[in-house]
């Protein structure tokens, strides 16, 4: 019989798909119709101590291969967002919270009271690319990636998940430290910082300059990233990007992540898009003899011992 | 980016841009519209395929950069994104509040040309400020006028003059485009009329295209399952009339 049910450190996750934070997650109805839509999780938006507008439009440039967009971390603040996630738990699917603060202290704060939210776990965005003194600001180094992590540890009991940036040039390095600081899972990746500019306006186009690019175009960095951290962590390791049909997700579990996370795959696909992974991934299975996700984590690594 | 062609004045605060592009449209559909270095927002395309515009009522910063922009000059445009009104039946009403006519002008258009017997209702502030009066004229639309001040057609809001129709004609299918109160108002005469209606509705957006959830009303999506939303729709929505996001996701009241 073939299992799609996933453990992540402890959550029971029906299948391992999980709705990407900053997707579909400004409100806890939206998150609660990705959750009736099969995704096995949900991530929520980013969220920080004080309300925030986020970036002046554009926030968004539509490409051929994914988007390009500089959100800025919109949120109503903590306080205001734990009804959000009350009402999105009525999905019955796990909720992780997803944090940014600007050190460690603040991270440590606001994880103490995303616990108190109701989640079932913690993920601390150490990689957002656009936003000043926030997300990859504080996690592309190791030391800060290591010291936010036990931080943020110390202040809660739920698993912690640190989800890290491509923007460096060694994300198992991260991974490691995040490891060392005692993070429970790592979530890669992050969007890759780029810049569209439109000729005619003689300008970039996006409000804040500077972007994320998200979708199909940052599958092979976000592969490559997993396949890496793979070998470099014992910690489970949460792939992302560019994912929208069950053989993109195989990619990222071959390369040896348990879980997946869908972002921009919204945008192309809807909502459907969580079903017709999990549909896709159980053909293969049946296909090719796998009874359990857990089999064909790392398959692609060369025999580990 | 696409060109204007013609800039025009359609009242003091309402103005339509024309484009030497063409894009296809249906009414109530809407691009985003880019005016570079300021703000980017979403327009209803009040003219469709050759010689698409856009209507527009200055209100903000963007709006007024926007006025600003002459024949010649360059903005940027992507869509149109949305559903629109779909055509029911061939007895109509068409409420437009303000501004709410900018999605409402072609949508006339469309319903004569295919044979429909049409009632357009059109609300405004004062006489000045009547918008696509002569247009809905010229598509072949029985023009209703209500102004809050009384300068022009009956003294009150769009929907007392709604009430009235409804209570001497018989309709297949309401359509709206507005302020909410007037849409919530014509939403419960449609109920207690038992008359299918479409209300075009508008949200904060950023991305336009269904996935940052700025515009979210109850799980739906202004964005992408709108801005058109049926009676079902509608009267699930608790946020109607009542409560939409600020800038930063939080609930604040109309």
């Amino acid at each position: 019989m073939t299992h799609l049910g996933v453990d992540l450190c402890g959550l029971k996750l029906k299948n391992p798909t999980m709705l990407a934070s900053g997707v579909f997650d400004e409100t806890g109805r939206s998150m609660l119709e990705a959750a009736w839509a099969g995704a096995g999780a949900i991530v929520t938006k980013s969220v920080g101590a004080q309300p925030r507008h986020g970036h002046p439009n554009p926030c968004i440039v539509e490409l051929q291969n994914g988007l390009l967009n500089a959100m800025g971390l919109p949120n109503p603040g903590i306080d205001v967002y734990a009804a959000e996630i009350t009402e999105a738990k009525i999905g019955g699917v796990p909720i992780i919270g997803s944090i940014f603060g600007g050190d460690e202290r603040e991270i440590a704060d606001l994880a103490s009271r995303m616990q108190a939210t109701g989640v079932d776990a913690v993920e601390l965005n150490l990689s957002c690319p656009h936003a000043k003194g926030y997300g990859a600001e504080i996690g592309s180094t190791p030391e800060l990636v290591e010291t936010v992590c036990r931080h943020a540890k110390s202040a809660c009991n739920v698993p912690v998940f640190a989800k890290l940036t491509p923007n460096t040039s060694s994300i198992s390095s991260l991974a490691q430290a995040a490891e060392r600081g005692g993070a429970d899972a790592v979530v890669a990746i992050n969007t890759l910082k780029g810049m569209v500019i439109s000729p005619a306006a003689k300008m970039p186009i996006l409000g804040n300059r500077v972007g994320g690019l998200s979708g199909p175009a940052v599958r092979p960095v976000g592969v490559r990233s997993v396949y890496e951290i793979y070998e470099a962590v014992k910690i489970p390791v949460i792939g992302v990007g560019g994912i929208a049909c069950g053989n993109d997700a195989l990619e990222y579990i071959m390369a040896g992540a348990r879980a997946v996370q869908i972002g921009t795959g919204v945008w192309t696909d809807g909502l459907g898009v969580f079903g017709k992974v999990c549909r896709e991934l159980m053909q293969f299975m049946d296909e090719n003899g796998y009874s359990d996700i857990s089999e064909m984590v790392g398959v692609a690594h060369p025999a580990r011992p | 980016m696409f060109t204007i062609a013609e800039h025009r004045e359609e009242t003091p605060s309402i103005r339509t841009i024309r484009f030497r592009e063409t894009l296809a449209a249906t009414p109530a559909q809407f691009v985003m519209v880019w005016v570079p270095g300021v703000d980017e927002f979403p327009m209803s395309a009040s003219f469709a395929g050759h010689g698409f515009g856009i209507t527009y009522q200055i209100l903000g910063e963007g709006t007024k950069a926007l006025a600003s922009k002459m024949a010649g000059d360059k903005i940027g445009i992507r869509g149109p994104y949305g559903n629109g009104f779909v055509l029911r039946g061939t007895r109509l009403l068409i409420v437009g509040g303000g501004a709410g006519m900018a999605a409402l002008g072609p949508f006339v258009e469309e319903a004569v040309a295919k044979g429909a017997a049409v009632d357009v209702v059109i609300g405004a502030r004062t006489a000045d400020e009547i918008l696509f009066e002569k247009r809905s004229i010229m598509a072949g639309g029985r023009i209703h006028i209500s102004t809050d001040d009384g300068t022009k057609g009956q003294r009150g809001l769009a929907t007392e003059l709604a009430a009235s129709l409804l209570s001497k004609e018989r309709y297949d299918c309401i359509y709206a485009c507005g302020p909410e109160r007037m849409i919530v108002g014509l939403l419960k005469m449609a109920t207690e009329s038992g008359i299918p209606i479409q209300a075009s509705l508008e949200r904060l957006m950023k991305c336009g295209i269904g996935i940052c959830d700025s515009c979210a009303l109850d799980g739906k999506h202004v964005c992408k399952d709108g801005p058109v939303f049926s009676e079902a729709d509608l009267r699930a929505m608790q946020d109607l009339g009542k409560t939409k996001l600020d800038r930063s996701g939080r609930k604040v009241p109309i």
